[in-house]
Parts: structure tokens; C-alpha cells; sequence
């Protein structure tokens, strides 16, 4: 059975995706990331080989978020695109006619807008973290509660306890003050999620028209919490796809199988990829002034790859 | 001879440096704006100020060490903190034993005397008011080719056939433009230059975006600031006119405004009335005008903390959705990392090819938001 692979490379979880040409997914992996991408993407493709009927055929493959143009020469990708592209073409396969993409992930937020189905505006979180999983997921370890319960619980607050939103660090502060003077933790909890959709929409939704209908993705989807939130500041019904998480991945998938019709033959490399020795080293060029850091990836004893150069010098493989 | 230097804005020092020369002083070239000069400008410069003032901090630093005596420069015109860097730049390298002078030129049409004042502290050679005159004209000549031909560049750039190919000719010309002295000199140099960047060979049948570029001059002048924004453009296929370069701003600076200025900020008179620093104003007025000229898309550039900027971007949002042009903003500090730009950028090229193919397909204007 013919199908497309799509792998989202973020700065907190690697996503892995394999695509039924009919839209379905067959098998998806949302793997932590921990700083080492490279391993991620072996042990993240390894795992997926597993998951997959044994007839499966990759006839494409596309990588999307931080990481992928590292993703995109190991695993030989056909399109190597930006997660904002792929979030969007992901939301229209679900939602066709999708006005508004909301994506919060680990490092950072995003907000598309989209009209008859292309790309008419977008944003990301520039100078802040406030608005992002990374820090949801931190209150959640301070205060000693798994993130899954996050959600549930912000649901059942009655009373709305205001927590400042701007930076965490006033949002920190502001939690404890509170929670030192006797507010339950739900409250707090609730709180908090409406202060990250305050500053999401205000910084990185600012002066968008959001119109419905609306798709809330990325790992922080899985927060109800915030969901409701969002529902009660945009007065709008948000839809989850139902893999939220994984959609950069999807998007990627989708992307290289219009790249694949389009040039009529696939550069993915196979799943053998995933028993590859890689390493990646760097150097500092010193060629001029600049001392770029070139960083390179090894496939066995070859450079595949090399970023970092603000010249042509180092193009040559 | 006196040891002169001056801030590096792009490819301009080439011109200052035969002017200070051609008036007797020996010239320090002040090197590219890199990790080092970053480290430096960052340590001693207050927290809160803007990249350009940081970036000068670290230069004037490194042209200190190198033996500089004299710093010149330019003031700002209009409420921005520029105007004040170089009396606070004067104070911060003497704090850290740097006993330095600084000569800060304000715009001759305000400040006329004020101005034949400091030309004449820099004319170690005590030439002829003639003579200096011939000199500032030569370097002129000098400043409009090295413009031209990184215009041209930006043109060539999106259409190569061989990818690289604009900028390693580029370098190359520069240098001849750069040893050349006398008038014809530059004339003859200038003109080969910009022949042979014409000659690099062009893919006609490509695709190619419109992007207007607009912000504040420094980031905008200095591609070491700004991530090299017109050169990843370019590898996109995007052809970028930038708003402003020296020779246009001195222009509006010197004698009185040109024309184009005044329809700029005509342009912009419906959303800043006033001058508000910086180059606010302007940015609005050519995101206008870009609109006005069938831009596909503008890109604003400006240091962290700028206000003018901050209240142009803020006003930007309103003149997108009723000029109908999409306008993607980036603001620049110390940060070296070009992945987060890179993702932006190529997101932004692809909504204006798909808004464009849709365009193409429809035939209709689309309405962006």
C-alpha cells in the first residue's frame, strides 16, 4: 500500500508520521526530542518501522520544524519545509475551508491565518515563552501534578484567580503569591490558562481577525483547559483535530506527496536509514572575521550535510 | 597624521575611507560587525539600548584597540535616541580608557556652520575649501556606484542560474571600485562593475517576488546586523527593493528633500502626521508606496526596543489590511541563530507565491484578512 512519511523535528518532541495516500494515518510517534535530535530521528524511525504493515511502500517523504533540514538530508526528504506551511496545508486536510490555525508547542506559538485555503497572515512568539507548553510543563513539575491532569483540573475551577501573563516570570511570581495566600490549586491552575490565551492573543494574535472556523493543534491542544479559555476569550468554538499533536508531521507528509507528483520519483532513502552510523561534529570557520560555527552531520564517514556558514564557502559537500 | 575611524554601515566605508585619506588622515577600517564586536558592544553598553548602539560600541572598541584617535560619525534628526550616541559613546569608551574624540556630523541643512566647523577639525592636510570640496565630490561618485551596484545585485540575485554566483561577483567588483581614485577612475570602474553584474547569467523564465524592504537605516544598511536578510531573499527567489541607501538618505538630509522623499511622507500622512524619529514615518509611507506599486510583499526590519519602529509595526497591521499587502516584521538584537528567521522567511515567501498563483488563477484581487 502506497504511502507518504512526515517528520516534524521540534525543539521539545520529534514526530513521526506515515500517511495512507487515501489521508489516513496509519501509524504516528510523538517522541521527546531531549536535545538530541539525531538519535530522536534513529530511534523515532526504527519505532515507526515497526508500527507499519509490512506491504507498506514510502513513495515520498517531507521534514518540517527546527530540525529539518538535519531530518531532511538523513533521511533524503523530498521537500524540507517550515512548520508554518505544514501546520496549514495539515488543518485544511481536516478542516477544509479553515479560517484560523492556533498551534502551541513546546518552544514556541504560532497563529495562521487562512482564507479559501492559502496562507493570508501569520505570527510567531518573538521574545517570549510565556505562551508555550515548555512552560505549562514546568508549573506542572513545580507544582508536583502530571501535565495530563492540567487540563481536567483548570476545568473544574469556579472561582477565576488572575495570574499575569506577560513573561513567566511575573506569571511565576504571581502563582506563588496566590497560592501562598490560600487560593485552591484548580483555581490557580485555571488561572493560569486563561493568562497564557490572554498573552498568546494579545502578542502573537495581535491585530489578526480570528473567524471561525477555528483549529486548535500542537502538543498544548491535549490541555482542555486552555481550550476553554480560548473558547471563552474568542466567544468561538475551537475544533481539535484528532491528531493534534502530530500535525507539522502530517503537514510534511502531505507536502512531499504533491513534491512526489510533481517530480515523479522519491529521494527517501528506506527505512535502512534508521541502522546508519551518523555523528554530527563543528568547527569554527576563521576564513574571516565572522568565525561562523559550522556544524556538520556524518553519514557514515560522509558529510551529508553543513549549516552554520554565512558564505558559500562550505557548500561543497 | 591623525588616525581616523568612522562606524561601518555595509559597503560605504570605501568611500569614507578614501574622503579621510584624501584630507590627510591616516584611516583605521573599521572591521565587519562580528561575535567579537558583539561581545564587546553587549558588555559595555547599557542593557536596555538598541542593537545598532551595541554594535557601535563594539566596533568603536575594536578600531580603539587598533589605534583610532578620532571617531567620526552621524547625529539623528527627529526624537530618537541616536542622536545622542555618540555624546554617550564618548563617554563610555572614555570610562573604559579609551580617551577618544568623537566628531558627530548633524545634518548640514540644520546645522550649517556647525558642519564647516567639523570638516575643518578633519582636514589635517589644511586643504583649499576647494579642494576639500573636489574630494567630498569624488567620494559622492565614489558612494553612488557602490550603491548601484548593491541595487543591482538584488536584482541578479533571484534570477542566477548558479546559485552563489551574484555575491562572489559582487565581492569582486567592489574591489574595483574600491582602488579606484580619480573621477574617471570610478566612472570607468563603476560602469564595469555594474556590467559585469548584469552579465551573471539569468534564468529568465523564473518565477520571481517583489519584496520592498523597510525599518531603520542601521539594520538595514549593515547586513552583519540584520541576518543577511536581502541575500536569504534572494537565494528565494525574491527580488527586494531596500528604501533606503546612504546616498538617498543624504540626499534628504543635506540641501533639502527630494521629491521622492516628500511623496513618502505624503504617502504616510493618513496614519503619522509627524515626524516621530527614527525612520517611523518612512516606513509606513513606503509600505504605501510599494502596495501602490504592486509589491507582492513588504519585509520591516528594526533593533529591539525601537520606538519609532514599534509604533510603525503597531500601525503597519492597519495599512496591510487596507492597502492589501502582506507585511512580516523582524526584530533584531544579539542573537546569531537564523533558524527562527529562516522559518519566518519561508513562510512569508510562500504565502505571496500562493497568493500570487491564486491571483494568477482567479484573476481577481485577492483580499488578504
Amino acid at each position: 500500500m502506497r504511502a507518504y512519511l512526515g517528520i516534524d523535528v521540534g525543539s521539545v518532541s520529534t514526530n513521526i508520521v506515515v500517511l495512507h495516500e487515501e489521508g489516513e494515518v496509519l501509524a504516528s510517534l510523538y517522541i521527546r526530542t531531549r536535545g538530541r535530535p539525531l538519535e530522536a530521528i534513529l530511534s523515532g524511525l526504527a519505532e515507526v518501522y515497526g508500527l507499519i504493515p509490512p506491504d507498506t511502500d514510502i513513495c515520498g517523504a517531507g521534514s518540517t520544524g527546527s530540525g529539518r533540514y538535519l531530518a531532511g538530508v538523513m533521511i533524503g526528504a523530498d521537500v524540507i519545509k517550515n512548520e508554518i506551511t505544514a501546520h496549514a496545508v495539515a488543518a485544511s486536510m481536516y478542516v477544509p475551508g479553515v479560517q484560523a490555525v492556533l498551534e502551541i508547542g513546546g518552544q514556541d506559538s504560532k497563529i495562521i491565518i487562512m482564507r479559501s485555503g492559502i496562507v493570508t497572515d501569520f505570527a510567531m512568539n518573538t521574545v517570549c515563552a510565556a505562551g508555550t507548553g515548555s512552560f505549562l510543563d514546568q508549573q506542572a513539575s513545580r507544582l508536583n501534578i502530571p501535565i495530563t491532569d492540567f487540563g481536567e483540573l483548570a476545568l473544574s475551577s469556579a472561582v477565576p484567580v488572575r495570574i499575569a501573563g506577560r513573561c513567566t516570570v511575573f506569571a511565576e511570581s504571581d502563582m506563588i503569591h496566590k497560592q501562598q495566600m490560600g487560593y485552591k490549586l484548580h483555581d490557580i491552575i485555571n488561572g493560569l490558562c486563561e493568562a497564557l490565551v490572554r498573552n498568546y492573543l494579545n502578542n502573537v494574535g495581535k491585530g489578526k481577525e480570528i473567524l471561525s472556523p477555528v483549529v486548535f493543534q500542537g502538543g498544548v491542544a491535549a490541555n482542555a483547559g486552555i481550550k476553554a479559555a480560548f473558547e471563552r476569550a474568542l466567544k468561538l468554538p475551537i475544533i481539535i483535530p484528532r491528531h493534534f499533536g502530530v500535525m507539522g508531521a502530517i503537514g510534511a507528509a502531505q507536502l512531499a506527496r504533491e513534491e512526489v507528483e510533481k517530480a515523479g520519483a522519491t529521494r527517501f532513502k528506506g527505512f535502512k536509514v534508521a541502522g546508519l552510523p551518523y555523528r554530527t561534529s563543528s568547527f569554527e570557520c576563521g576564513g574571516c572575521p565572522n568565525n561562523c560555527e559550522i556544524a556538520e552531520i556524518y553519514e557514515e564517514d560522509k558529510v551529508i550535510g553543513r549549516w552554520g556558514a554565512r558564505c558559500q564557502r562550505w557548500d561543497v559537500m | 597624521m591623525p588616525k581616523v575611524t568612522f562606524p561601518r554601515m555595509g559597503e560605504s566605508y570605501r568611500c569614507f575611507k578614501m574622503l579621510m585619506n584624501d584630507l590627510g588622515n591616516e584611516v583605521i577600517i573599521p572591521p565587519r560587525p562580528n561575535k567579537k564586536t558583539l561581545d564587546h558592544g553587549v558588555r559595555h553598553s547599557p542593557e536596555f539600548a538598541c542593537l545598532p548602539l551595541k554594535i557601535l560600541t563594539g566596533t568603536y572598541i575594536e578600531t580603539c584597540q587598533m589605534g583610532a584617535e578620532i571617531i567620526v560619525t552621524s547625529g539623528g534628526s527627529g526624537p530618537c535616541r541616536a542622536g545622542l550616541y555618540g555624546q554617550l559613546h564618548q563617554k563610555i569608551l572614555k570610562s573604559i580608557g579609551f580617551p577618544v574624540d568623537i566628531i558627530v556630523f548633524e545634518a548640514p541643512k540644520s546645522h550649517p556652520i556647525d558642519f564647516i566647523r567639523k570638516v575643518n577639525r578633519l582636514n589635517a592636510g589644511r586643504l583649499s575649501y576647494r579642494a576639500v570640496w573636489e574630494c567630498i565630490k569624488r567620494g559622492w561618485e565614489k558612494l553612488k556606484y557602490l550603491d548601484d551596484a548593491e541595487k543591482m545585485t538584488h536584482v541578479a540575485r533571484p534570477r542566477e542560474v548558479n546559485r552563489g554566483e551574484t555575491t562572489r561577483v559582487y565581492r569582486e567588483v567592489l574591489e574595483w571600485i574600491d582602488s579606484a581614485y580619480t573621477f574617471k577612475e570610478i566612472r570607468e570602474a563603476g560602469e564595469a562593475a555594474l556590467d559585469t553584474i548584469r552579465a551573471v547569467p539569468q534564468d529568465s523564465a523564473r518565477q520571481i517576488l517583489k519584496v520592498g524592504i523597510v525599518g531603520e537605516i542601521y539594520v538595514l544598511l549593515e547586513p552583519a546586523s540584520n541576518l543577511e536578510m536581502e541575500e536569504t531573499l534572494g537565494n528565494l527567489g525574491v527580488e527586494v527593493h531596500r528604501s533606503m541607501f546612504l546616498t538617498g538618505w543624504t540626499r534628504d538630509n543635506t540641501v533639502k528633500e527630494t521629491s521622492e522623499h516628500l511623496s513618502v511622507k505624503d504617502a504616510a500622512r493618513p496614519y503619522i502626521p509627524l515626524c516621530i524619529g527614527g525612520h517611523g514615518q518612512e516606513t509606513v509611507g513606503h509600505t504605501i508606496l510599494y502596495s501602490k506599486e504592486g509589491y507582492d510583499g513588504v519585509v520591516q526590519m528594526a533593533p529591539f526596543t525601537c520606538i519609532p519602529e514599534i509604533v510603525a509595526r503597531t500601525i503597519l497591521t492597519r495599512v496591510s489590511r487596507e492597502h492589501s499587502i502582506p507585511v512580516m516584521t523582524f526584530f533584531l538584537d544579539e542573537q546569531t541563530g537564523k533558524a527562527g528567521m529562516s522559518t519566518r522567511v519561508e513562510a512569508f515567501v510562500d504565502l505571496m507565491r500562493r497568493k500570487k498563483a491564486l491571483f494568477k488563477s482567479s484573476g481577481a484581487r485577492l483580499m488578504v484578512n
